[in-house]
């Protein structure tokens, strides 16, 4: 594999990573991961709607005017929100009752918008499209591994089966009813962002 | 007294930055000093006080089912818009947005000086979607959105400039190298958020 594919593909992951790094796309990286399988359905819904916008607004790069270049990627991004929020709507009803407004907030998710404006504007749909799956990656590696110890140490479950078994149910692990509240969720990215730059000093911020 | 439960509910109880996480972006990023933060909190109350009210008006009268009596007759009674209701809200903001700095450079420069520079920034801030979209959600009347709108915006302004006076004194902590910057942010935020939870209980 040539060099600039390969950091195209795997610099999000880590080094590039755009919760970590970029700071884009918190709101709902917060906001959805107290459950391992609400996590994993945004992580789908993004992904689509990341490869699809920078797909074809690479297609279209050179016929959007600059000037009102920000309402046409907003229009784009919310036909394909709109697109994935009906699907979910259609077949996964209850987990799209549970994500209530944030699938329709993956609009205004700055990772969209943000690559669309960095990457498809500049750069061929092929290449676009890889962007746009590598970056969707970083963000469900994060998604995941947050959600993962939300419902682990909040309620002793993953995907609802029983690992912990707790207390209520007559084992031995005592929930801690912290993790399923909001406040968990920025301290456990708070954590990632530590131990990710710990393992990559050249990432640390000046003071 | 409805209206001031609401208020309070969406200022506190309900705060828009450290329980529900919208506008996250832009308020880890802006909140480096407290006067940039003043800034765009101010703005964020200016749009969401406009734009919650009129996406309910648009919603209420154009995209409900059978919203549409009033312009075509009996005959739109069974049609139901409903599902282009964000491309609808994100467009109104994305218009309100670029009248309001319109407006605000015409009429008034010495705001323009503070506060031009955050209202582009704000059309994409999930915070004014996200007012719109609970608005939807919970079917507020035209008086309670309103309401709804000015007091989300008042919670978020509050909480971004508690962060930015946090930050502004962490400065002389001395902070583990990783943890410099944007980790130490999402922890302070966090403590923030476990603080606000007091109000959680809280039924008025």
């Amino acid at each position: 594999m040539k060099r600039a594919t390969r950091e195209l593909l795997l610099d999000p992951l880590h080094l590039q990573n755009p919760i970590t790094l970029q700071v884009l796309g918190i709101c709902s990286a917060l906001a959805i991961t107290n459950k391992l399988e609400t996590s994993l359905v945004m992580c789908g819904a993004l992904t689509f709607v990341l490869v699809c916008s920078n797909t074809i607004i690479s297609c279209l790069r050179n016929l959007i005017p600059g000037s009102i270049r920000i309402i046409t990627q907003l229009a784009i991004i919310a036909t394909l929100v709109i697109i994935a929020d009906q699907i979910l709507l259609a077949f996964f009803y209850d987990l799209a009752k549970e994500l209530t407004v944030f699938v329709g907030l993956i609009i205004t998710n700055c990772i969209v918008m943000g690559r669309a404006e960095a990457f498809a504007m500049a750069n061929p749909p092929g290449r676009s499209a890889l962007d746009g799956l590598s970056n969707a990656m970083g963000y469900n590696l994060i998604l995941v591994g947050v959600g993962f110890f939300r419902e682990l140490l909040g309620a002793g479950k993953l995907l609802g089966f029983s690992v912990l078994k707790t207390v209520s149910e007559g084992g031995w692990y005592e929930p801690n009813g912290l993790m399923v509240l909001a406040p968990a969720a920025f301290l456990i990215i708070g954590l990632f962002i530590w131990v990710q730059r710990w393992l990559s000093p050249e990432m640390n911020e000046e003071s | 007294m409805e209206l001031v439960n609401i208020a309070l509910k969406a200022i506190f109880v309900e705060n828009m930055a450290l329980a529900f996480f919208l506008g996250m972006c832009s308020f880890l990023a802006v909140s480096k000093k407290v006067d940039t933060a003043m800034g765009l909190g101010l703005a964020v109350i200016v749009v969401l006080g406009i734009t919650v009210p009129l996406n309910n008006l648009i919603k209420n009268c154009l995209l409900d089912l059978g919203a549409l009596t009033w312009l075509l007759g009996d005959q739109a009674a069974d049609i139901d818009l409903s599902f282009l209701g964000l491309i609808a809200y994100i467009s109104t903001i994305a218009a309100v947005v670029q009248i309001v700095e319109m407006a605000i450079d015409k009429f008034s420069p010495a705001l323009y000086a503070t506060l031009g520079v955050f209202v582009p920034l704000i059309a994409v801030n999930c915070a004014i979607l996200g007012g719109s979209m609970f608005m939807a959600q919970r079917d507020y009347t035209f008086a309670e959105s309103a309401v709804y709108g000015v007091s989300s915006g008042v919670g978020w302004w509050m909480a971004i400039l508690a962060l930015a006076a946090i930050r502004e004194k962490l400065r002389y902590s001395n902070v583990p190298p990783s943890l410099r910057g944007l980790g130490i942010t999402f922890i302070t935020t966090g403590l923030m958020s476990l603080g606000f939870m007091i109000f959680a209980g809280i039924q008025l």
